[in-house]
């Protein structure tokens, strides 16, 4: 039998519809483009800097874990790279460098390692990075100081900073189209709603992240600052206003659909997008925080497990 | 391969393969040399074998393994057995294989003729439990204690993907199955027989005499749970088999070979099944039962390199086998090629909770879940809280898994593993 050929032998299926992490983490990241050079178009340099200093020591630090722990390199799956690209887009462009660097540390170790690495967290990396940071150092997110010395031809004030202040009235410089086409500050990547918007509607369509998550945060958000506007018009700004400043776009499309911390069933998705929506704009307007993204969804990823128990009765299920 | 669509929003669809309008002849190959039969019935060289290396066997003749036991092949040519091997297939089935060196004029045994006058159940469990096609055990319950079967399903469909064998056989072979159908009635007395096909070959099913109800043409509406739910309005609980509720299937094929034996006082020991090549062209071929898998592959000028794969059954359910001298089964229904280029590699990249294969299980298995434990082994754990028993075994998980987990293999693996546990609590109690 010396002349047997050697066959691969495996288990059915013997086909795979071709489909990987590596894919899915550079179509996600391809989506953030039109946002991510919008904000290097805008902030100059600076916010190049940020970008790709972010990008690369996220991969830097996911390298060296992976050394230490003795693991797969596991680089390849671009993973490491969209925490860092989406982290940077949350970043005001004159982070300086140590911010970022420790926040991609906090993202992908604390984030993501601890936890044994991806598909095994149950927050958001970096969100949990953002979040540690932004508890830990908040003067250097507070957006109307940090970009005080840009001028870029339109108000210059954090609208949710000059909404939680002043009210309906000192918001009035932002029209929607304004909002739209990214003429307000904020993030690197978090203020060009219609390039997010685009992102969004790409990934939907590729199947990369689940639609009923996405349409049902925008849904909670919109409904609950509706309920607040009809309250009180001259003190809570309209739905549109909340829909299109802030993280929240960012956050139905990019941070809230992060695999491993959202659910995956039909109901439990709405659930969790749908809380996440309703907790942003509960913070935003009572809470004590400008913005309430990072932590609702947060929040919501915490209660993600239980939440995904909802499931449909197994074929056959006699219980 | 079917790859992942553009549009990933919708989950991809699988269609069965119809069968040609014009209907292909299938290319009869001819064994070259030898033959293999694989006996159900572990090799003990302890054990009275009734036969010999060394003996003569003529083309239909029964070979019985022991005097007490049930377990036989029927012989598909005439030739002298030339060794008995102990056999290990998967998933722990051991076989006794027996090959016969085909000599060149061909006799055939009489015995069967002089039984086909009066078709009871005695003679198909003692003469044609080898035929293409496949007759299922379950058809005939062995004890009392198991529930009786009051409905029986004819397949004119074909479970996996690029098969188009039953529905050649409901195509050409009306007669046949309507033969065999009347047989079916007779020989256990069930009224109830229904023959399921696709939409387009609903007429020829009708001439079968059976009640036609029509199948999805969409993978995985053939497999016999889904018939049962889609067709029977009938779910089988988990963990339950069809035969558990009484309904027992049986290809169109195996109906036909039935109809067959009993019309022309012979055993057919032709299978038809389908050659999927590396190019993914499906043709269609009859070969005896035993055939090498190389007979096959030469007649087609089908190179098999180093590291390719070769797979007896379809791309979702098949069991890929590690040797050419493999033989041709009763129950093959396609030979399949994959080049080693084409073959996707599973890796050892954890979950990510993507939900693919949660949305596009037929049977609403919280996949996602149910993985994780199975990686960590905890079987029991999965079949109590994840339903690892209403798994349908359709495959689909594997086939869209972002991470590539063989979820499939891990499923399978946790059925046997706690089938063996159960068993050795059975037999310790």
């Amino acid at each position: 039998m010396l002349d047997h050929k050697k066959l691969i032998v495996s288990h059915a299926p013997f086909w795979h519809d071709g489909s990987s992490i590596t894919v899915r983490s550079y179509h996600t990241m391809l989506a953030a483009m039109p946002a991510v050079f919008f904000g290097i178009f805008t902030y100059g340099m600076p916010a190049l800097g940020v970008v790709s200093l972010s990008i690369s020591s996220a991969i830097i630090w996911e390298f060296l874990i992976n050394k230490i722990t003795k693991r797969t390199i596991s680089i390849g799956d671009g993973s490491a790279a969209l925490i860092g690209l989406l982290f940077a887009m949350l970043l005001p462009a004159t982070s300086p460098w140590w911010l970022v660097i420790t926040g991609t540390l906090v993202a992908v170790l604390i984030g993501k390692h601890i936890y044994g690495g991806i598909g095994g967290n149950p927050f958001n990396p970096v969100l949990i990075g953002f979040a540690i940071l932004m508890v830990a150092w908040k003067d250097y997110f507070d957006f109307n100081e940090v970009l005080v010395n840009y001028d870029l031809g339109f108000a210059m004030v954090y609208p949710l900073a000059a909404a939680k202040h002043l009210g309906t009235s000192g918001i009035e410089a932002f029209s929607t189209m304004d909002l739209l086409l990214g003429q307000q500050s904020g993030g690197i990547g978090a203020t060009f709603g219609l390039g997010l918007i685009i992102g969004g509607i790409y990934l939907i369509i590729r199947g990369f992240i689940r639609w009923e998550i996405s349409v049902s945060f925008l849904a909670g958000v919109g409904v609950t600052a509706l309920l607040f506007n009809m309250s009180d018009p001259s003190h809570y700004p309209s739905p549109v206003f909340h829909l299109l400043t802030g993280y929240t776009l960012i956050g139905a499309f990019f941070l809230a659909t992060e695999d491993s911390s959202s659910p995956v069933n039909f109901i439990p998705m709405l659930i969790y997008g749908a809380g996440a929506g309703v907790m942003t704009v509960l913070i935003r307007n009572i809470g004590s925080y400008v913005d309430g993204v990072v932590f609702a969804i947060l929040l919501m990823n915490l209660i993600n497990p239980l939440c995904d128990k909802i499931r449909p009765k197994a074929l056959g299920k006699v219980m | 391969m079917i790859k992942r669509s553009f549009i990933g929003l919708t989950k991809p669809l699988l269609k069965y393969e119809a069968l040609d309008v014009k209907t292909p002849e299938p290319s009869v190959i001819q064994p070259s040399k030898k033959v293999t039969l694989f006996l159900n019935k572990a090799f003990d060289f302890k054990d009275k074998i009734l036969f010999k290396i060394g003996d003569k066997v003529k083309t239909g003749q029964k070979l019985s393994y022991t005097e007490n036991s049930d377990a036989y092949v029927i012989s598909t040519v005439t030739g002298t057995i030339s060794s008995i091997t102990p056999f290990n297939a998967d998933y722990g089935n051991t076989f006794t294989a027996i090959t016969i060196d085909v000599s060149e004029n061909e006799e055939i045994d009489e015995q069967f003729s002089t039984l086909v006058k009066e078709p009871t159940i005695d003679t198909v469990k003692d003469c044609l439990a080898f035929i293409p096609g496949n007759l299922p055990a379950g058809l005939f319950p062995s004890t009392d204690t198991s529930p009786p079967i009051e409905t029986i399903v004819v397949s004119g469909v074909d479970r996996d993907l690029f098969i188009t064998t039953n529905q050649h056989t409901v195509r050409v072979d009306s007669k046949a199955i309507k033969h065999g159908v009347q047989i079916l009635k007779q020989i256990t007395g069930i009224d109830n027989i229904i023959i399921v096909s696709s939409d387009h070959l609903m007429q020829d099913a009708g001439l079968s005499g059976a009640e036609v109800r029509v199948v999805d043409p969409v993978y995985p509406a053939s497999l016999p749970h889904m018939i049962m739910r889609d067709i029977l309005g009938q779910v089988v609980p988990a963990g339950k088999s069809c035969e558990d509720l009484g309904v027992a299937f049986i290809s169109a094929e195996a109906v036909a070979s039935l109809g067959k034996a009993f019309s022309d006082g012979q055993i057919p020991f032709y299978k038809h099944f389908n050659l999927i090549k590396k190019d993914g062209s499906s043709t269609l071929i009859s070969a005896r039962i035993g055939t090498p898998i190389r007979d096959i592959l030469n007649a087609f000028d089908v190179t098999l390199n180093e590291k390719d794969r070769l797979i007896m059954g379809g791309p979702m359910t098949g069991t890929a086998v590690y040797s050419e001298d493999f033989p041709v089964l009763p129950d093959t229904d396609a030979i399949m090629v994959q080049d080693r280029d084409n073959i996707p590699i599973v890796s050892d990249y954890p979950c990510i909770n993507c939900g693919e294969c949660v949305r596009i299980c037929p049977a609403n298995i919280p996949i996602n879940m149910l993985v994780r434990f199975l990686e960590a082994g905890q079987y029991e754990a999965a079949a109590d809280q994840y339903d690892l028993y209403s798994c349908i075994e359709c495959g689909l998980c594997s086939f869209v898994c972002v991470s590539k987990m063989p979820v499939f293999h891990y499923i399978k693996l946790a059925k046997y593993e706690l089938g063996r546990i159960t068993t050795a609590e059975a037999t310790n109690a």
